[in-house]
């Protein structure tokens, strides 16, 4: 096969890694710390989401071409949240425009 | 089917035709060059489905009063829309041109997942068949756009139907994308590097790009339409709380980048025509290579521009109308290419070159008029008129399908190893670029003058131009019957193909046999040239 | 190519592939270009789900106390146990160990079932309370109600479907461990096993996802 045997000690490890990260976001998430718990809470699964890549999925591995797809996807998803919300948030910005 | 590779010796006239008999070696096969064919048929069907439909619409606007029922001509228009847009153009160049060719183009013996791609075709199958029963029982009045909240809340039609067809479909197109870039990634034969790779393929590779990153945007959109026709909780409708611009930002986040696969494909074909009939390699190779998926990357940065007028804010517009004015530049860049080519070249007029002269000219048209749309300030006063529906109809119609047209002629005989008579295919051609630019060069006068489109009448000053338009309509419409009626024949009569008609360059047409045989080469090819190499000391004259 | 050595090629390498890796490298790709469309898919929802979140800010800080921490916070865990337990399937699979394979693809799909028994008691929670968008909704602020109900209705949405992968993921396991007795895996070919833990593995980022955004924000009053 492609790539070499992982030991079961590493998957474990970020078995726990997850479950302890999974423990912390819950308990972040009832401090008070306004919009900053959904900066945290994204920041957290962020995490938990690139160890489940990186190790459950051999990623870290992987070939060169298998990581610009992972990535790929990803950063497609950016630009349909990136755009779609600077129309959302600018519209507040400027008077509405009105040609009749 | 049988899957052995053939045996060196064996008689050379078995090739991927005659390998194998009887509906379930068609129906079961996972031969690309079979699932390619099984898709030519199934969509030329469709798009004399949504020919239809325009006949009708086009006979309904000779008058300003018009024949049908408001609501009828709103189906009419709509069903056109759907059947054309994802019935046809989405799937035509990639599913039969690409799916046929990009396996010997890169030295290859069939597509990386040869299973998914019949699987794909069964999709398509299934989706059409639903956007069928949908018209059988008396079609959609929304527009192919499926604008809520009407869709969703006040159209009494068969929405779900048909938004579920297109949702099928799209996995279709998602499949097909899919495969092509696991293969183009992956079964590139030796020597033939991305450098070497022939512009058709090239230009599939961004249009995949497209198919995969693009479509499950769709899906969703329809997805969530659906359930919201279903429970109706406002998701989409401003009287509940929802809004409807956002469904017009998911919608177009897909639509943009699907106009992008349904020009790319056309591109690619061009690019070989051109590289041929001047006989001589594409200049600017790596300009064309990079344009192709600069095209597809820009491409999905610009659908803000269909919303100049729906209450996006003002900043955002800005944004999308500078980077719309960006992704005409790799086009442009196309078009001053296929031109350095043929400068100097040894051009002849065959068919295929006749097409591609049509592609470049038109196409040219309809993307600077499509600039004229970016324009915010124009835009407002031509937006929803026939302005936007000539220019679309210049880069779908006078572009892609010209190099749809002009592919298939090209490649007919390594399709099916017989020639079609030429000058039938000449005189179809003139016919259809008559008949298409009668059609619709009123239209953008029509649209500046400010007749609205997706109206059954229309005011008295409009009549002549329209009869004008229906006139070149009912031209344009023989001119596509002349080339359905002489390739039919020729695939049973006409004369038997040598292995490269045109001389031309590229691993289909010089290492794979004329038509090839199921696994497309006798030895595994290598590759020791760059693309188009018409230059160099072998090149047969033309 | 001589016959003699099409005849020696191993059963598992398709004919239009030229060697293994090859076609491992292409199975890989296309699994992670699938999963890409699924990003994408579930994209689109999320991006809904973060306007209306904004636009409707103090509808959606209400509805927040009727979502079920607990009963969220264990699926979490329980998705993370079935994430181990796939990748120690596919380290099995890669080894050869059958009877590991078999057994931990089953333990997968278990804590899969768990998951699921626990999501179909939570959308009970949900009906009993009259929170399922759609006729029968009703909302204990009425002037949070429309807007209570779009957010219900991408809640229902986005989890539902998520449930919905969840499900073909179980169908595929059951293929899985069907083709896995049949001795069709080895350490030389176990490739759908490692395609569908990719698979696996995706749903769970999913859920990674899901879990903070549905259930934990909005959650400090």
């Amino acid at each position: 096969m492609s790539h070499p045997v992982v030991p079961i000690k590493v998957y474990v490890g970020i078995f726990l890694a997850l479950i302890t990260l999974t423990v912390t976001t819950v308990l972040v998430s009832k401090l008070e710390l306004g919009e900053f718990n959904f900066v945290v809470a994204i920041i957290i699964a962020v995490i938990k989401a690139t160890l489940v890549i990186l190790f459950f999925m051999h990623v870290k591995q992987a070939s060169t071409l298998t990581k610009l797809f992972v990535v790929a996807g990803f950063f497609w998803m950016a630009i349909l949240f990136t755009f779609t919300l600077s129309d959302y948030f600018s519209r507040t910005w400027l008077p509405q425009v009105r040609w009749w | 089917m049988s899957t052995t590779l053939p045996h060196p010796d064996l008689d050379v006239r078995t090739n991927y035709l005659n390998a194998d008999y009887g509906w379930k070696s068609w129906l079961f096969t996972t031969d690309h060059k079979r699932i390619a064919l099984l898709y030519l048929f199934s969509i030329t069907a469709f798009f004399f489905v949504g020919g239809a439909f325009a006949v009708m619409m086009r006979l309904n606007l000779l008058s300003p009063n018009g024949i049908f029922a408001h609501d009828t001509y709103n189906k009419l228009f709509t069903m056109h829309g759907v059947v054309m847009v994802f019935f046809f153009l989405v799937p035509s160049i990639p599913a039969t041109l690409g799916n046929f060719l990009i396996p010997p183009m890169i030295g290859a013996r069939d597509l990386a997942f040869p299973r998914i791609n019949l699987l794909s075709w069964y999709i398509y199958i299934v989706g059409g068949v639903m956007a069928l029963a949908a018209i059988v029982r008396g079609g959609v009045d929304t527009g192919w756009t499926f604008y809520a909240p009407f869709s969703s809340t006040y159209s009494n039609t068969h929405v779900i139907l048909a938004a579920m067809g297109v949702f099928v479909a799209g996995f279709s197109s998602i499949l097909t994308g899919l495969n092509f870039i696991i293969t183009i990634h992956t079964m590139r034969c030796p020597g033939m590097y991305w450098s070497r790779l022939p512009l058709f393929v090239w230009g599939h590779y961004a249009t995949a790009l497209i198919q995969v990153l693009a479509t499950p945007v769709l899906a969703i959109t329809v997805f969530l339409l659906c359930l919201e026709r279903v429970l109706h909780t406002g998701i989409f409708d401003p009287s509940l709380g929802g809004d409807p611009v956002l469904f017009q930002h998911l919608f177009w986040f897909y639509s943009h980048p699907a106009v992008y696969i349904m020009i790319l494909p056309g591109m690619a074909v061009i690019s070989e025509l051109v590289a041929c009939f001047s006989r001589k390699a594409i200049f600017g190779y790596g300009f064309v290579a990079f344009s192709s998926v600069a095209i597809a990357v820009l491409g999905f940065l610009v659908w803000g521009h269909h919303l100049f007028v729906a209450g996006q804010s003002m900043y955002a517009s800005m944004v999308f109308s500078f980077i719309s004015f960006l992704v005409a530049v790799p086009s442009a860049i196309k078009v001053f290419n296929w031109t350095a080519t043929m400068y100097q070249g040894s051009i002849s007029y065959d068919t295929p070159m006749l097409y591609a002269f049509g592609f470049i000219g038109l196409f040219t048209i309809g993307g600077l008029t499509g600039l004229f749309l970016a324009t915010m300030a124009i835009d407002v006063h031509v937006t929803d008129t026939y302005f936007v529906i000539a220019h679309f109809h210049y880069v779908m119609v006078g572009g892609m399908v010209m190099a749809y047209l002009g592919g298939i002629h090209f490649w007919f005989p390594k399709i099916t190893g017989r020639l079609y008579p030429e000058a039938w295919a000449k005189f179809a051609a003139l016919v259809i670029f008559v008949g298409f630019n009668l059609t619709f060069f009123p239209q953008f006068i029509l649209g500046y003058l400010g007749m609205p489109r997706r109206y059954a009448t229309y005011a008295d000053e409009f009549h002549t131009l329209n009869v004008m338009s229906t006139a070149g309509a009912s031209i344009l419409g023989i001119g596509y019957l002349i080339p359905m009626i002489y390739l039919a024949w020729a695939w049973r009569f006409g004369p038997i193909s040598p292995q490269n008609p045109w001389h031309a360059k590229g691993l289909e047409w010089e290492q794979s046999p004329t038509p090839p045989p199921t696994f497309n080469f006798i030895e595994p090819p290598v590759v020791t040239e760059a693309a188009y190499n018409y230059s160099g000391e072998e090149a047969e004259i033309g | 190519m001589a016959d003699s050595d099409i005849a020696l090629h191993p059963p598992e390498l398709k004919h239009h592939f030229d060697d293994a890796p090859q076609q491992l490298e292409a199975s890989t790709l296309g699994m992670w270009a699938f999963l890409a469309t699924e990003v994408l898919f579930f994209g689109g929802m999320f991006c809904a789900y973060t306007i209306y979140r904004h636009a409707y800010h103090d509808a959606f800080e209400s509805t927040s106390r009727f979502m079920n921490v607990t009963i969220g916070g264990i699926n979490t865990g329980v998705l993370i146990c079935s994430s181990l337990t796939m990748a120690l399937a596919v380290r099995a699979a890669q080894l050869g160990q059958k009877k590991a394979l078999i057994w931990l693809l089953i333990a997968t799909l278990t804590l899969g079932g768990v998951f699921l028994a626990l999501k179909a008691d939570e959308y009970h929670e949900k009906y009993v309370e009259h929170h399922i968008p759609g006729p029968g909704f009703q909302y204990e602020e009425p002037r949070f109600a429309q807007q209570a109900q779009i957010l219900f209705f991408l809640y229902f949405a986005m989890t539902g479907l998520h449930a919905a992968h969840m499900i073909v993921g179980a169908g595929l396991l059951i293929t899985l461990i069907v083709m896995a007795s049949r001795n069709r895996f080895s350490s030389r070919w176990y490739t759908p096993v490692d395609m569908i833990g990719l698979y696996w593995h995706f749903v769970d980022i999913v859920w990674i996802f899901l879990f903070p955004l549905l259930y934990l924000i909005g959650h400090t009053k």
